[in-house]
């Protein structure tokens, strides 16, 4: 961001947190002056140009028609000069006037775009800095519209603002040259144009509230559309299409009319702006006509004042977008500034990770909780040698997922500790744990790039590496398959892929890295169990024959996951309760058998129930033959 | 797995313009309603607009420089014409934008719902879930589009040609020379401007582009939080983000220019007309053949004729993409529905034990290889199937044909003997439910969502159909009971209670033939034993094809049918098949292997 004199002298000002939201706005447009004081002043040093340019049209016509028009055609003669000069005059202020109104348009485009980059910027810097927790707080579409639609609408009242400014500079104007002209003509002026002002002010303030109606009817359309579409499957299997457009009609309904008092209300206050000026002509000429009669005023002042009322009447209307754009750039300010102004981010210390060996994990004491009072992990204490392969085990809801959570730091503990290699992870220096600890979660996220970009995520890796990495992760083949291979572009212009697909480049994305410690979260829950079983054990001759030793966390419901680990620790109700190997457990604990046995459980209950049935049977048969 | 083809949408971006008006006039007719009087209304209203000019000219030439000096009583009295005339003007204004936007919007209202309607029946909506958000749009955006632009630019548009078209009649009559040469002066700008507008559309087709590309680049840190955060790419992503924001700052500013610098060019001409009508008159005033006054009305008369041409670049640029807005939702409308309701004409079936025959049947994508080929099999009331298969192996190409959300490419789906397609929908829906793998709920309460098929059921009767399934104390544990939100898509629910809830909504259809689309993500235990028990009294006295993800639904099934490569190649209970060497004995030995230890 570039620091201007302005700003290394003067604070930035602050918008009060109350007050009226004409006030507010105010303020918001001082922190714009403020931000781009330069840009700012040469749009409304152009926008002065024009408005000056304006009344010199005018006046330029009222000095016409007094010192050639009318002396030319009384006397029936002009000369070459007059012409001359008439012809330079207005074409002298036409050119003035154009390259006002240019640098007025493209100085107020530049502040304005250039404010919303700055602001989308600062915002998108909060949501990289801001730790994970308070992502979890916030709602997906809330964050993605504070930093598109809520920047967008703060500054949309810049494109208006340097005109109004102007406006301002051309009502003064033509004030003065009123006066100058003659004082009661003046004075329809100064009648004329306050109405005009008053009437877009009312005409604003009437119209805020139906459009902000008609907006809020928009947003309930696209929401049922959305859901109605997104549950099409059982839209369509139940029959409730009919329904469903019942459903939809509602909203869409409303909006038409809202949309229609929006233009009623316009309708109405069209013809009011326009026609003001329009009678303000016709009072001019009346009383212009007075005013020659007594010899107070000549021709050409008429003439002049009644096309200044023309030319003004229109950019006038300027004023009344400035204010009316305030209240939608307030609440802009506010949703922007509630990320702007949140606290938090992690600490780093200076410590790295210097081995190359598997990692020692060790975790101690550790408490953890999103909501105070409520605890998710209260005092987990475990070990994982380095390269041992140990799987978490753990009921829906046990704390599994924080878990992993902990052990990348995406999150603290709020007691106790998470090392690697007997360092705290909090200790160590920013993105050096990334170096040794990959994390593959539940769901695969994979950015708009292709698929090389997201394995090695602008990593440097060579193609050998990635292939080499998906070979493992079972991707190759589907890869291989694609268009464009490694450059096929993922996501919503280019190719699209099952859960399971994206599973597996978010599993080569880890595995390329060849970390020292691999967490997978139910990371294959999406893909086929063949193909599942083949990834397991890819990935145990990768890791037991490992040129690259690696310790190996995986957290799993089936047992081909859990078989493939030397150790099993059992979370349960925010604690390890039990630890050892797979078979050891099965024996030590009730729930984990319960657990683990789920499937065959319900496999066996089937069975008996046959056996029974096929006893009753018998029974029956010996019945009926005895 | 879809072939792309079927996700094809009708874009009708080869429709020109005149067909487009055709084809929205006939989906929307209300836009064309009493449209002679909305135009008389508007051609008085620009009418009004002249008054001002010819009073100017009236004043100057009758009143101030008339024979025996300054006539104030016939000033006063064209003052009061005038201003009756302004009034007039008025009252037609209002009347022109209140009909336009009464028109407009109810038009676009019933376009709307009629395109919101027709996506339900498109495959695509189904079939692709990553084109939903463009579905979105058009019921959405695309149509708002073309309201916003009927309310501005088209209002605008209509005055501007009326008045642009006025201005000059009225030109033409105080003198032709004068008139001729504000022509010529704009006819450089009228040269321009097709330049100029394919310039500035060409700069803002640019500006969405970008818009879209940042709108990606600004979603990676909220959507991909975790993985950012647990690969440390901060920088990279932020470069990448600052990149895109600087990309539309740039292109942005850029068509913002244009706009500048094209609005500016009719000022230019406007003062270009001013010069030459001010020297053309003067030349003209001395030989006699102009008044004074008429001179200064056609300064007034430029500027009316003016303003038009100086919003006109920006009008016919916003035209251009609500047009395109318009075909977009048109096309969607004209887009053909796969699978058509019979309708009135379709057979009412009566309720009872169901039969299932799938006789020849191959199913291709448009354009694609065979996904399904020679299905022949018929399926006994009152049996539970299970189908099984590796992914791709055309299991759920079987269960869409077998619901009626696909027809087959050929042969036929016979329900009852009676080709399904020949069923009406009202029948056939009631008949026959699917319950996908992951049943969506709508952001409202549990009792509504389960009563989403038959929204007349009493709670009365949703208690019983939770105590029919056992789920009572489920229900229970809620806090407010059948009240309880569930929040959007369900979310406040865990994964495995969903599917309780789309059981339970089954249970309510009461269908005679039950397809499930078994869910392959692992739920707790407690659920999932739960989720079973209430599986085996939902299928018990129906019909029921499973397409199972795990084979010990197979196991408890009375036949399975085998998919390979689009075909059915092994049929059987799982006793016979387990044992036979083929594909089923490999995906069973496969899962045991995955059960248990490797």
């Amino acid at each position: 961001m570039h620091l201007t004199v302005l700003e290394s002298v003067l604070p930035m000002p602050k918008v009060p947190d109350k007050g009226s939201v004409t006030r507010r706005g105010f303020a918001v447009l001082r922190v714009a002056v403020w931000e781009e004081p330069w840009v700012f002043a040469l749009s409304v040093l152009a926008s002065m140009v024009y408005g000056a340019m304006t009344v010199a049209d005018g006046w330029a016509l009222g000095w016409a028609t007094d010192h050639v028009i009318r002396p030319a055609l009384e006397r029936g003669d002009t000369t070459f000069g007059a012409v001359a000069s008439l012809i330079s005059l207005f074409l002298g202020i036409a050119v003035l006037r154009a390259i006002g109104v240019v640098g007025r348009r493209i100085g107020a485009g530049i502040m304005q775009f250039r404010l919303q980059a700055t602001y989308r910027r600062r915002v998108t810097r909060q949501y990289l800095k801001l730790p994970l927790e308070w992502h979890h707080q916030h709602p997906t579409g809330m964050l993605l519209s504070n930093a598109n639609a809520d920047v967008e609408s703060i500054w949309f009242v810049i494109a208006p603002l340097p005109m109004a400014i102007g406006v301002i500079a051309m009502l003064g104007f033509a004030t003065a040259a009123m006066f100058a002209a003659d004082v009661w003509l003046a004075v329809v002026g100064c009648l004329v144009f306050p109405l005009v002002f008053v009437a877009n002010v009312i005409f604003q303030r009437y119209l805020q509230p139906l459009a902000t109606r008609a907006q809020q009817l928009r947003a309930d359309v696209s929401e049922v559309a959305h859901e109605s579409f997104d549950g099409a499957l059982v839209v369509k299997t139940l029959g409730r299409e009919a329904a469903e457009t019942e459903r939809f009609r509602t909203p869409t309904y409303a909006l038409r009319d809202a949309n229609i008092a929006v233009n009623k209300a316009r309708g109405m206050f069209d013809p009011v702006i326009d026609g003001l000026p329009r009678l303000g002509v016709l009072a001019v000429l009346l009383v212009g006509v007075g005013r020659v009669r007594s010899g107070a005023a000549d021709a050409g002042d008429v003439v002049q004042v009644a096309f200044l009322f023309t030319l003004i009447g229109f950019p006038i209307r300027a004023l009344g977008w400035v204010l009316g754009e305030l209240p939608r750039s307030v609440v802009g300010w506010d949703r922007v500034q509630r990320v702007l102004t949140a606290e938090g981010g992690m600490e780093y210390g200076d410590q790295r990770l210097t081995s190359t060996e598997a990692a020692r994990l060790e975790v101690s004491g550790v408490r953890f909780g999103y909501l105070p009072n409520r605890d998710v992990l209260t005092g987990v204490d475990f070990t994982v040698e380095p390269g041992r392969t140990v799987a978490m085990v753990g009921p829906t809801g046990a704390g599994k997922s924080t878990m992993t959570t902990l052990l990348t730091r995406l999150v603290d503990p709020e007691e106790g500790a998470v090392k690697v290699d007997g360092v705290d992870l909090r200790s160590l220096a920013r993105d050096e744990l990334a170096g040794s600890v990959a994390l593959v979660a539940q769901t695969a996220f994979l950015f708009d790039d292709t698929i090389r970009g997201n394995i090695t995520l602008g990593g440097d890796y060579g193609d050998e590496d990635v292939w080499d990495a998906l070979r493992i992760a079972q991707g190759d083949g589907f890869v291989k398959s694609l268009p464009d291979g490694l450059d096929t572009k993922v996501g919503e212009r280019g190719t699209t892929l099952s859960g399971g697909q994206r599973q597996r480049i978010a599993l080569a994305r880890a595995l390329v890295r060849r970390p020292r410690l691999l967490i997978l979260d139910d990371a294959t829950s999406a893909v086929d169990p063949q193909v599942e079983a083949r990834i397991l054990a890819g990935l145990r001759s990768a890791v037991r024959d490992s040129q690259a030793a690696t310790t190996v966390l995986v957290i799993a419901y089936r047992k081909a996951t859990i078989s493939l680990a030397d150790e099993v620790l059992f979370l349960d109700e925010g604690r390890i309760t039990a630890q050892g190997t797979h078979l050891e457990l099965q024996q030590k604990s009730a729930a984990y058998r319960d657990l683990v046995d789920a499937y065959e459980k319900d496999a066996a209950r089937r069975q008996e129930e046959a056996e029974l049935a096929a006893e009753i049977d018998d029974l029956d048969a010996e019945g009926a033959s005895a | 797995m879809s072939a792309a083809e079927a996700t094809r949408l009708d874009h009708g971006d080869d429709a020109g313009g005149l067909a487009t008006l055709r084809q929205g006039l006939r989906v929307s007719p209300e836009l064309a309603q009493g449209w002679w009087i909305t135009a008389l209304l508007a051609l008085t209203m620009t009418a009004g607009r002249i008054v001002v000019p010819i009073a100017v000219q009236q004043t100057i030439d009758k009143g101030l420089t008339g024979a025996g000096g300054p006539d104030m009583s016939y000033v006063a009295w064209m003052c009061v014409v005038c201003a009756a005339g302004v009034l007039v003007t008025a009252g037609a204004s209002y009347l022109t934008t209140v009909r336009l936007a009464i028109n407009s919007e109810r038009g676009l209202a019933t376009m709307r719902i009629k395109a919101f309607r027709h996506v339900h029946d498109l495959p695509v909506l189904t079939q692709s879930t990553e084109r939903r958000g463009a579905l979105v749009s058009r019921v959405t955006s695309d149509v708002d589009t073309v309201s916003q632009f009927l309310q501005f630019g088209g209002f605008i548009f209509l005055v501007s040609i009326g008045q642009m078209l006025l201005a000059t009649v009225v030109m033409f009559f105080y003198s032709w020379q004068l008139a001729l040469v504000v022509l010529i002066c704009f006819v450089p700008l009228f040269a321009s401007l097709k330049y100029l507008q394919r310039l500035m559309s060409a700069a803002y087709g640019v500006v969405r582009a970008k818009v879209g590309e940042m709108l990606s680049a600004i979603a990676e840190p909220v959507v991909g939080a975790q993985v950012v955060r647990a690969y440390a790419i901060e920088q990279r992503t932020q470069q990448r983000i600052d990149g895109s924001i600087e990309d539309y700052r740039r292109t942005a500013t850029r068509a913002q220019a244009i706009t500048g610098i094209t609005f500016s060019i009719g000022g230019l001409a406007a003062g270009l007309a001013n010069a030459g009508v001010l020297t053309a008159g003067v030349l003209l005033g001395v030989d006699k053949q102009a008044t004074l006054g008429e001179i200064l009305a056609f300064m007034f008369l430029v500027a009316l004729f003016s303003d038009p041409v100086q919003i006109a670049t920006q009008v016919l640029t916003d035209a251009q993409s609500a047009f395109a807005g318009w075909r977009r939702v048109l096309g969607v409308i004209a887009t053909p529905a796969d699978v058509v309701d019979p309708g009135e004409s379709g057979v009412v079936q009566a309720r009872g034990p169901i039969s299932v025959e799938f006789s020849d049947v191959d199913f291709a994508y448009p354009e694609g290889d065979l996904v399904l080929r020679d299905v022949d099999v018929r399926l006994e009331p009152h049996r539970r199937v299970a189908v099984v298969g590796e992914t791709g192996s055309g299991k759920t190409t079987f269960a869409k044909l077998l619901t009626r959300l696909m027809d087959p490419t050929s042969g036929a789906v016979l329900l009852d003997g009676v080709d399904a397609r020949e069923i009406s929908f009202v029948s056939l829906r009631e008949r026959v439910v699917m319950v996908p793998q992951d049943g969506y709920l709508f952001d409202a309460s549990l009792a509504e969502n389960v009563r989403f098929g038959r929204p007349e059921v009493t709670d009365a009767q949703l208690l019983e159909a939770f105590e029919s399934l056992g789920l009572t104390d489920w229900l229970e544990s809620l806090p407010d009971g059948l009240d309880s939100p569930v929040g959007q898509r369900g979310e406040s629910l865990s994964a495995g209670e969903r599917q309780l809830v789309a059981l339970v909504r089954a249970n309510i259809a009461d269908p005679d033939l039950l397809v499930l689309d078994e869910a392959t993500s692992a739920v707790d235990p407690g659920t999932e034993v739960r989720v079973n028990a209430a599986l085996e009294r939902l299928m018990a006295g129906r019909t029921s094809v499973t397409i199972a993800h795990r084979l010990s639904t197979a196991e408890a099934a009375d036949e399975v049918l085998v998919f390979d490569n689009g075909e059915i190649v092994e049929r059987g209970p799982h006793d016979e098949l387990v044992g036979a060497g083929g594909v089923y004995t490999r995906l069973h030995d496969s899962w045991i292997a995955q059960r248990s230890e490797l």
